[in-house]
């Protein structure tokens, strides 16, 4: 098969409508309503009547079955379903999934979501099963793994923990912008904020860690004929792949450099358009060096340079390049698997400069002009990555 | 029993089988003349099926480290490590005998059959 063919699925799906629900504290409430609450609220964002579902797409770490759970609580009867599991990117590869079948003519309408109730349950939760080779030495997973990159990272490069803190710290300026973010009113970090924050796994501290919070979110997706007649403006699906090298951080090839050098090339190869041209980098931030490696593997800079492309809060609100402008998973919302959330902020990003209404935010918050945003997932232990390009109509 | 399944138990089992018995034994690919870790019923990539075990000589560098958090009461830092072997493939561990934060990347180490939570697992010391 040939480029040509693969890229068939360029511009030929949009979202059209978006929610997220219960982000921050929903006590009392369950995963499978917070799930549901966002799917029926991006409907009608969307216009688009519960009926004409006829694709589902979840996965979330209380549901062994959540595509089919959330179908049958929504009364959804769908021609088809996927709840593939790859961790915090899995919303990213459903939207490839929910574009390839909504072009194949299988599906018309479908819905991806997620939610979680973990922070109100008690805590970070999971259904992984234990890792064989690994579990006997009781490592601190998700975090060990992270940790294991990042002093990997910073031995290679000659990086520092000052370094990742200028992640923590441009992410908590955004969240400064964002009344939705879980810290708005917390104020701003100091990178000496970050390095005294209390130690998890050393090298990464608390506020190199993503925050725990309940949350749901969920997007609409149709064919880009019919996305013309709903009431908001489509944003296009212009370019998306996906790649995994690995699933135990054991295995990992090479601790500083993830599949995302794979997923981001083929994905920009789809859209046509170069890193370069994004107006708004949206990144799953689970932690600090997170940012650092996918700045560099989606093409941002060159390998063991991102280190200074952060420094001078250039990726804050003042900066050069506009990531992660919701305040991430460190600063805004992270319920668990934050995929979903990366996807929205990309989406709200471009509807919003188009004219629609998605939210308030402070002067600088929104980004003027924005046309091109690309949505990098995550999972497991810096495992799954997929990358979605996104864009509005004239760039299609 | 499926007659592909070779053996009476699978690589896994065998693995711990052998670590009981005081033995650190990876897999090499005889056709390759390569070794792997974790064990598996084919070489990864490839799936050459012609495997062999072969004690490991124990000799490892450190690749990545970190010191695990944990409140005293509930048995302090540990340090957990990525170590590549001599014979090429990567592993977890812990790295003892030594502060668990102070393990760095490039030492020299030396495996040891020790036991953690009653089960038989392989610990690295600083050479």
């Amino acid at each position: 098969m040939d480029q040509n063919d693969i890229n068939r699925l360029r511009g030929k799906t949009a979202v059209v409508g978006l929610a997220e629900s219960g982000c921050g504290l929903a006590s009392g409430w369950s995963a499978m309503e917070i799930m549901a609450s966002a799917v029926h609220d991006a409907l009608d964002d969307a216009g688009i009547k519960l009926k004409e579902v006829d694709g589902v797409f979840a996965a979330t770490a209380f549901h062994s079955m959540a595509a089919m759970s959330l179908s049958e609580y929504l009364g959804v009867k769908p021609k088809f379903a996927d709840g593939s599991q790859i961790g915090g990117s899995s919303f990213l590869s459903h939207i490839l999934t929910a574009a390839m079948a909504l072009d194949a003519g299988l599906i018309n309408v479908a819905v991806v979501a997620y939610g979680s109730n973990q922070k109100s349950a008690g805590g970070f939760k999971t259904i992984s099963e234990a890792m064989p080779y690994e579990a006997q030495y009781q490592p601190r997973m998700p975090v060990t793994a992270y940790a294991l990159s990042a002093k990997r990272y910073m031995n290679e490069f000659g990086a520092t923990r000052e370094d990742l803190a200028n992640v923590a710290v441009s992410a908590r300026d955004w969240a400064l912008l964002n009344p939705r973010a879980y810290t708005h009113q917390d104020g701003p970090l100091t990178v000496n904020d970050v390095l005294s924050a209390r130690p998890i796994v050393d090298p990464l501290g608390k506020l190199d860690c993503c925050l725990v919070t309940d949350g749901g979110a969920a997007v609409v997706m149709t064919r880009s004929d019919k996305a013309k007649d709903t009431k908001n403006t489509p944003i296009y699906l212009l370019g998306a792949a996906m790649e995994h090298h690995h699933r135990m951080i054991s295995e990992m090839p090479d601790l500083v450099q993830t599949s995302a050098i794979e997923s981001g090339k083929r994905a920009f190869s789809m859209s046509g358009y170069k890193p370069n041209d994004m107006s708004t980098i949206q990144l799953y931030d689970a932690f600090t060096i997170n940012t650092l490696l996918f700045l560099e593997d989606l093409g941002f800079c060159k390998k063991g340079e991102a280190k200074e492309l952060v420094k001078n809060n250039n990726i804050g609100p003042a900066g050069n390049l506009k990531v992660n402008t919701n305040g991430g998973g460190l600063s805004c919302v992270h319920p668990g698997m934050y995929g979903l959330f990366v996807t929205l902020e990309a989406l709200r990003q471009l509807r919003n400069a188009s004219g629609d209404d998605v939210g308030q935010r402070l002067n600088g918050g929104w980004i003027d002009n924005a046309k091109l945003s690309v949505a990098h997932g995550n999972g497991g232990v810096l495992s799954s990555q997929v990358t979605n390009i996104w864009g509005v109509s004239d760039t299609l | 029993m499926a007659e592909n399944l070779k053996g009476t138990v699978g690589p896994e089992q065998q693995f711990k089988n052998f670590l009981s018995e005081g033995k650190f034994m990876i897999q090499r690919c005889k056709s390759l003349n390569k070794f792997f870790f974790h064990p598996r019923v084919a070489f990864p990539g490839s799936g050459e099926r012609d495997l062999e075990w072969v004690e490991a000589s124990g000799n490892g560098e450190v690749y990545s480290s970190s010191c695990n958090r944990r409140l005293p009461e509930k048995g302090g830092d540990f340090n957990l490590s990525l170590i590549t072997l001599e014979e090429g493939p990567r592993m977890m561990a812990r790295v003892e005998g030594i502060d668990p934060d102070k393990v760095e990347i490039g030492q020299k180490v030396k495996a040891r059959i020790s036991s953690l939570n009653g089960e038989p697992a392989v610990i690295f010391d600083i050479v």
